[in-house]
């Protein structure tokens, strides 16, 4: 294809001259006149440009997915069917308009078509089954005026509520599109390969491509900066990079799996992985964010990367010349610097399987608890003997060097010692020699420092009776609360 | 309009529909705009031919501006024109209350965002590439970019400011128990979702229309007469509504707005002037940053003798606002308590920084944090239980009612407030399981705390509290209803709304609210200072009431009831009738159809001035307010001592809105007030660096309160039989007050913290980031 096709509401658009980096929400303000979807920010934080897509993920059937549409280029809508507020009001008012006006969900009203989209998906979900996925639903979406109470209680009316109506007869009669793309306008291109063979080829002509899939970091070069990438080549469409595989010896998550898809993936394979999962972003984040985007602008924080440390991932790098596989440490070169060469990409992430009494888990301290970056994460990995005798330690850290990086010494002063409060709290004091941090606006030096040892001595507390636990509901902060915590709402 | 209990049809239908909306459960006017995405706001208005411009601004905190050529700029393709102060036809200047603000810098600059050019063009495309093209060359002067260097530097924009009552100095001396200690809150960024935007449109004559996003339209009006040397008259703004205010668009959208329309008035197109969400969070102002200094003398049982405070506020390159704010937080540095002996110095400085502006509160919040700060280290130092310790400071009668600005606290309801409140959210047995609870816990504490709020209600500038209607009845019974009041989310035009059906007798459906209009009623003072319902409020009353009265003699006739009676005719439920002949009563179109037919005009305006306002700010003392707000909240937290999060898991809240419009509002206003407190005291933070660059300039990294930081439990309640004299059919006014109710959580966050290490000073730092609280914790 060499045009720009996919459903508005309804209707096919096709585009032929605007510029491959025309945001889906300036193509909606600015070409199409719908202004109920607001920009707040233009960089995915706030979510009052929330719209839905439809999306075919690796779960099978056709989903609404929320998604910020400030960071949506046109062409990774090809194919697709995009539905903005302004289609949700047919007959009536929308379930999720309904109860979002009855509740007086609304005060000044601009954040409100976002959040009247995020719960247009939560209406079709049909697998809201606990109270931490209606939180994580909603936290993409700030709102000013009114304290977030009556949102809920119209988010809690609609979630999940799955009516038989026009919306989700068009979610049955959809049938992905290929998404394949091959688009120029005078000053720009856009690609979208549906095989290795066709990237390959892409890249042979184009020494300035650069590699995207959902967008969530590279659209902010356009959004804020103002930049204009000349060649953008999408990861998106390439099967290879869409799996997510469970074998005997491990998992195997490709690079362009979502952080949605990997979320539900997880949270019975991985839990320590999945901990992370929850609160790597906000939802509209996780549709459009993947593995390999995460690991590859090897941020010093990296959400992904400090777990998947330690729990002993393998990047598995791809090019013309085949696969080469390399340990993710080895991935990581320098700030935002990684091993990948000129036309090689990261096609997928092996994690072997956990032996069975393994502790493990993922931590990310934020000075906000959701949609923030991390002042400090960490992944935490212990494996010991018959006797308790620490065989296996790997203490990954986030925010606290110029890559995501192994606490050696940490590591070093609980191997071979047993497990034990006093050896934990050993390894959490060699966390000052271990790292020179940086102090920023999210924290200073000293602050991250501490934080990091402190989840060393929180994770053994944490791990003492599960030795890989899932966060409980209503709990304070990253660390898990040892013995029982009972729940005044389910914000897990 | 609807009311929330009912469904779309029986809204307009149910029989059992009360006789008035007021004091009824309704809906947000614009509720249902709101959730289809019709609601439109400026950004949202489509014009043909419209142009679109960027600022160009002070790369540097301070310095000489030594060269500026536009030259190149005005050749760009795309470019339509390139304004600066030698553009201006009038003044350059747009400082609302003193003249030091220019439009564009002249010779110098004095904050990083300090507009310097505009550059016009087709799109946004060639107007940054214009941008890009302008040649400027500085000399870097030193910049102060803090509170701490302008004391340093004897940089000010006021002089000190003194309110006290008896003798502080003496009375501390002689105190049995003093402490002293220092108190600091920090800068808040409005967020509102809505960023700065005007459309100027040009008209014959010439004449300009701005459609502004704006909560004081006059103000736009008379600053872009100034600016453009043109008669008021030749100017109309209009706010279609606000996605949100509190307070940043009180003063600080004139200044584009006046860009918009210089540009538009010499090009003769329409222009519109919008700041994307980074530019708005550096060029504009916010919540005054304070450095407070304080020592206190109280006995033994924690009773305040004395206190003498120092209030420093940081009023950015400007004074703006930053002297009513000042002032304010004086008036508020006594919350709900007596204090027998008081000296309140307070003195704005003057740095190289955005000039910060009103905010929610408007000093309030960082006066009474300095109180509350006192309350709680008094209980901490003496052991004794903090909620005792404020109630036992509480004002109460004579002697015990006078402010430190000599206003006497008459029909206080703190004490209700407070009782009402202890016993509903059973404060006294929670704390005690909590702290049996805390001692068990290593890494997880509780604490749990109650504090009140004491708000004085009007404009402390006294001629301000002023406001006009027009109402305009159709003869087929329908209105239109004009008023001096910004819509900003508020609720203010659903208020207003059930104010005029009400007096009218007739349901909100017959009345439209119209756009707030220069051309309707002028001279408005801002919708701010809490004070939109109680002023306006009164307005479209008095307008209503003239209208009826004019319509009584016209159902006498119509009635056949003798033209002496006509005073006994009422209006309710759609209908016109004498009071005794309920039965006997007229469609209320029929009577507008008549009165037209019968030459009796139907457009009236009501005006109201808020009665026995005198303050005296030379001597400081007097009346101020007209009343005062009352409320209090309980807050439970739990504090991670591992990494300093926290989290909100309850929080109670009774609050005095006296006998409230409309409570669906009320509540909300509430809710919102509590959780923007919440963030200015705990997550948000506004950081500069030493050269004055804004690093906190989008929500990457500045953390308003999201969805999860909401209170678990929020159990809200309005203090009922609390109508209120002299104040619009009973109400208060709720806007700000219910802000300053988080400061509970500090006080809770304290408490938590102090559980970690007993017996030991508790110093917490503002805002409560995990990173203050875990640093408290050791």
């Amino acid at each position: 294809m060499s045009s720009l096709r996919f459903n508005l509401n309804g209707t096919w658009v096709e585009e032929t001259t605007l510029p491959p980096t025309t945001t889906l929400l300036r193509y909606l303000r600015d070409s199409k006149h719908l202004t109920g979807t607001k920009e707040g920010c233009a960089e995915g934080d706030c979510g009052a440009c929330t719209v839905a897509v439809v999306e075919n993920e690796s779960t099978g059937a056709p989903v609404y997915r929320a998604v910020n549409s400030c960071l949506v280029l046109l062409p990774m809508l090809q194919g697709k069917h995009v539905v903005t507020v302004e289609a949700l009001k047919t007959q009536t008012v929308h379930p999720a308009q309904e109860a979002m006006a009855k509740a007086l969900g609304s005060q000044c009203g601009y954040c409100t078509p976002g959040i009247v989209m995020a719960m247009f998906e939560a209406t079709y979900r049909k697998d809201l089954d606990a109270g931490w996925k209606l939180d994580d639903q909603l936290c993409g979406n700030l709102c000013r005026c009114t304290g977030y109470r009556p949102i809920r209680q119209a988010a809690e009316q609609v979630a999940g509520t799955c009516p038989v109506d026009s919306f989700s007869q068009a979610l049955e009669r959809s049938k992905p599109q290929s998404m394949a793309l091959s688009y120029k306008t005078a000053t720009q291109q856009f690609f979208t390969p549906t095989s290795f063979d066709e990237l390959w080829a892409v890249l042979d002509m184009n020494a300035d491509a650069r590699f995207v899939i959902g967008g969530t970091d590279l659209s902010l070069e356009i959004t804020k900066r103002f930049q204009l990438p000349s060649t953008l080549v999408s990861l998106e469409a390439l099967p290879a990079l869409k799996v997510l595989d469970e074998t005997a010896s491990g998992f195997r998550i490709g690079a362009a799996v979502t952080i949605s898809e990997l979320e539900a993936f997880s949270a019975t394979r991985l839990p320590s992985l999945h901990r992370m999962v929850r609160y790597f972003g906000a939802r509209q984040i996780k549709h459009r964010g993947t593995v390999g985007g995460n690991l590859c602008t090897a941020s010093p924080i990296g959400d992904l990367a400090p777990a998947l440390l330690s729990l002993g991932a393998t990047a598995v790098l791809r090019s013309r010349q085949g696969e080469r596989r390399l340990p993710l440490e080895a991935f990581f070169l320098a700030y935002r610097k990684t091993e990948l060469r000129p036309k090689e990409l990261l096609s997928a992430i092996e994690v072997p399987l956990l032996k069975r009494d393994a502790r493990a888990v993922s931590y990310k301290v934020s000075k906000r608890r959701e949609l923030d970056i991390s002042t400090v994460s960490a992944g935490l990995y212990v494996e010991t003997d018959a006797a308790n005798v620490v065989t296996v330690a790997r203490f990954a850290f986030g925010g606290m060097a110029a890559t995501p990086k192994r606490a050696a010494g940490a590591e070093a002063a609980v191997v071979g010692q047993v497990w034990s409060a006093a050896v934990a709290e050993r390894a959490a004091l060699e966390i000052g020699r271990d790292f020179t941090p940086l102090g920023d606006h999210r924290g200073s030096a000293a602050y991250r420092g501490l934080v990091a040892a402190n989840l060393i001595r929180g994770f053994f507390e944490e791990t003492e009776t599960t030795r890989q636990p899932a966060l409980r509901a209503g709990h304070t902060g990253t660390v898990g609360e040892r013995g029982s915590s009972e729940s005044l709402r389910t914000n897990g | 309009m609807m009311r929330v209990t009912e469904n779309i049809k029986s809204a307009t239908t149910a029989s059992h529909e009360p006789m008035t909306p007021l004091h009824q459960p309704l809906l947000h006017e614009s509720g249902f705009k709101h959730v289809t995405g019709e609601a439109q706001y400026v950004d949202d208005i489509v014009v043909a031919n419209a142009l679109v411009a960027q600022v160009v601004t002070s790369p540097h905190g301070h310095a000489k501006i030594r060269r500026l050529d536009t030259a190149r700029a005005k050749a760009t393709p795309g470019v339509v024109a390139v304004f600066t102060h030698h553009d201006i036809p009038g003044e350059n200047n747009v400082g609302p209350v003193i003249h030091d603000e220019p439009l564009f810098a002249v010779d110098t600059v004095l904050f990083m965002g300090q507009s310097i050019a505009l550059v016009v063009a087709e799109t946004y495309e060639a107007c940054r590439a214009g941008v890009k093209a302008i040649e400027l060359d500085f000399e870097v002067l030193p910049a102060i970019t803090s509170i701490d260097q302008a004391i340093a530097a004897d940089s000010w924009l006021s002089d000190p400011h003194t309110m006290q009552r008896g003798d502080a100095v003496k009375a501390l001396t002689t105190a049995p128990m003093r402490l002293s200690g220092e108190v600091r809150t920090g800068g808040q960024d409005h967020f509102y979702l809505e960023t700065h935007c005007t459309l100027a449109l040009p008209e014959e004559g010439p004449s300009l229309k701005l459609l502004s996003s704006t909560q004081h339209p006059s103000e736009v009006q008379t600053i872009v007469a100034h600016v453009l040397g043109w008669g008021r008259h030749r100017i109309v703004v209009e706010v279609p509504r606000m996605g949100g205010g509190f307070g940043g668009k009180e003063t600080q959208a004139a200044p584009y707005a006046a860009m918009a329309a210089l540009a538009a008035t010499t090009l003769n197109r329409p222009v519109k002037v919008w700041l994307n969400r980074d530019q708005d969070m550096m060029w504009t102002g916010k919540r005054h940053p304070f450095f407070s200094r304080f020592e206190v003398g109280f006995t033994a049982q924690g009773e305040v003798l004395a206190l003498q405070a120092q209030l420093f506020s940081d009023g950015g390159f400007s004074t703006d606002l930053s002297r009513a704010i000042l002032d304010r937080a004086l008036f508020h540095c006594d919350n709900a308590y007596f204090l027998p002996h008081v000296k309140l110095i307070g003195r704005v400085a003057k740095t190289n920084l955005p000039s910060n502006t009103a905010f929610r509160g408007f000093g309030g919040p960082q006066g009474m944090a300095v109180i509350e700060e006192v309350m709680s280290r008094i209980a901490e130092k003496l052991g004794l239980e903090p909620a005792e310790v404020r109630r036992r400071n509480f004002y109460g009668e004579a002697p015990r009612n006078l402010t430190p600005y000599w206003q006497e606290v008459k029909d206080n309801r703190i004490h209700r407030v407070w009782s009402e409140l202890l016993a509903s959210s059973d404060y006294a047995a929670r704390k005690a399981e909590l702290e049996a609870a805390n001692a068990k816990s290593t890494w997880l504490k509780r604490g749990i705390a109650i504090t009140p709020v004491k708000f004085g209600i009007s404009f402390t500038t006294g001629f301000l509290n002023q406001a006009g209607a027009l109402v305009l009845i159709y003869s087929d019974g329908s209105v239109q209803l004009n008023h001096g009041g910004t819509e900003m989310g508020q609720g203010l035009h659903t208020k207003m709304l059930a104010i005029a059906a009400h007096e009218l007798g007739i349901s909100p459906a017959r009345v439209r609210v119209m756009t707030t209009a220069t051309d309707k009623v002028p001279n408005t003072s801002a919708t701010a200072a809490s004070s939109g319902s109680d002023l306006n409020g009164q307005a479209v009353k008095n307008a209503c009431t003239t209208l009826r009265e004019r319509l009584q003699p016209v159902a006498a006739r119509l009635l056949g009831v003798p033209f002496e009676s006509a005073s006994h005719i009422l209006f309710a439920g759609d209908k016109v009738f004498l009071d005794s002949r309920p039965e006997l009563a007229l469609p209320f179109h029929k009577v507008t159809d008549e009165a037209y037919l019968a030459q009796v005009s139907l457009s009236a305006t009501g005006y109201y001035r808020t009665p026995d306002i005198t303050y005296d700010r030379l001597t400081a003392r007097g009346t101020p307010f007209h009343y005062f707000a009352y409320g209090a909240a309980v807050s439970e937290v739990e504090v991670s001592g591992l990494t300093g999060e926290y989290r909100l898991r309850r929080v109670d809240i009774l609050h005095d809105v006296g006998a409230s419009l409309v409570p669906t509002i009320d509540r909300g206003q509430i809710e919102g007030g509590f959780v923007q407190g919440l963030g200015w005291l705990t997550c948000e933070e506004v950081l500069f660096d030493d050269k004055g660059f804004c690093k906190t300039h989008s929500p990457d990294t500045y953390k308003i309160p999201a969805f999860g930081d909401a209170p678990g439990v929020f159990n809200v309640s309005l203090l009922e039989n609390a109508a209120q004299d002299g104040v619009i059919h009973g109400s208060k006014a709720v806007g700000e007050p219910p802000l300053m109710l988080a400061l509970s959580t500090v006080a809770a966050i304290r408490h938590a913290v102090g559980a970690f290490k007993p017996g030991r000073e508790v110093s917490l730092s503002m805002p409560c980031t995990p990173e203050a609280i875990l640093f408290a914790t050791r």
